[in-house]
């Protein structure tokens, strides 16, 4: 299975697939744009302030899914000691704290409308701002300790311990009193939430997979080269 | 309609800017991990092309040098 992720074999497939992936992106962003931001109805309670959510709630989910992907890659370089899985865990930090600070600062503007301030220690936005910490402490180890030997055992440890946080972030909403409502959208269970809103959270949660898998694509394909350069040093 | 549309009930400047700084971000971030590619696309023609003969038989031999060289030649 990890033969599949050296890059003679997936380069072949990352170099071409980013202006395709940037095709759908716009194509569906588009689309996401237009059922968010007209088509959509205004909710009863918090009238057009709603609309926040299709931008704070899949930059939330990116951003986590983004981080628990990064930790199972740097687990997976420990188990099959393979340095290509870090790598890979490498590409996705970016994208992933991109999206972690859009969900914080949009948050932080629907908030202002909704609860009548910018910001509250509460459980769900400190673990989210600690969440970003540890995406902003693991892109730093990468660059202060690069070329080092023992460059993945630290960006390792920095995603493991990080990790942790993931569960915190998800149940913080159930553990404590926190000013955000326990979650209207379950795989498991019922989904609280109306078709009509759920369908454009779905187009634009969509759009920003693609753009996460862009950011991954390019700045894979980045590191692959930057390796070959080395390489071509060595001949 | 488009006043509606930009004033939003009074929320415009919340959900206006909201969308704006994602927006921004995501361009900010699309366009420095273009550079950072082309960069070292960029750097990695200049030294292929600086090898000997020989050298560069052997580099040729590797198939994902010939796919950096072709996706660089689309730029």
């Amino acid at each position: 299975m990890t033969k599949f992720f050296k890059p003679n074999k997936i380069f072949a497939i990352t170099s071409r697939a980013p202006k395709y992936v940037l095709f759908l992106f716009v194509v569906v962003l588009s689309i996401g744009l237009t059922e968010a931001l007209i088509l959509s109805p205004e909710d009863y309670k918090q009238s057009h302030a709603v609309r926040i959510m299709y931008v704070h709630v899949p930059a939330a989910w990116i951003a986590l899914g983004t981080f628990s992907s990064l930790t199972l890659f740097s687990i997976g370089s420990f188990v099959f000691k393979n340095k290509y899985f870090s790598l890979i865990s490498k590409s996705l930090a970016p994208s992933g704290f991109v999206f972690n600070i859009i969900a914080l600062i949009t948050g932080s503007i629907w908030g202002k409308p909704t609860w009548g301030t910018w910001w509250a220690w509460d459980a769900r936005i400190t673990s989210m701002l600690i969440l970003a910490l540890f995406y902003a402490m693991y892109l730093l180890a990468w660059r202060i300790y690069e070329g080092k030997e023992y460059v993945v055992k630290i960006t390792s440890m920095i995603a493991i311990l990080g990790a942790i946080n993931v569960p915190i972030i998800k149940f913080s909403v159930d553990w404590w009193n926190t000013l955000h409502q326990s979650s209207s959208v379950n795989i498991l269970s019922d989904t609280s939430i109306h078709i009509s809103m759920l369908i454009p959270l779905g187009i634009m949660t969509a759009a920003f997979a693609l753009f996460s898998l862009l950011i991954f694509l390019m700045k894979y394909n980045t590191e692959l080269i930057k390796i070959k350069n080395k390489g071509l040093d060595r001949l | 309609m488009i006043n509606e549309i930009i004033s939003m009930n009074g929320y415009g400047l919340y959900v206006w800017s909201a969308f704006a700084f994602t927006l921004i971000s995501f361009a900010s971030l699309y366009f420095v991990t273009k550079l950072q590619l082309s960069k070292e696309q960029s750097k990695f023609v200049s030294k292929f092309g600086s090898l000997n003969v020989d050298k560069t038989r052997v580099a040729r031999l590797q198939s994902s040098n010939k796919e950096i060289l072709s996706s660089t030649s689309k730029i």
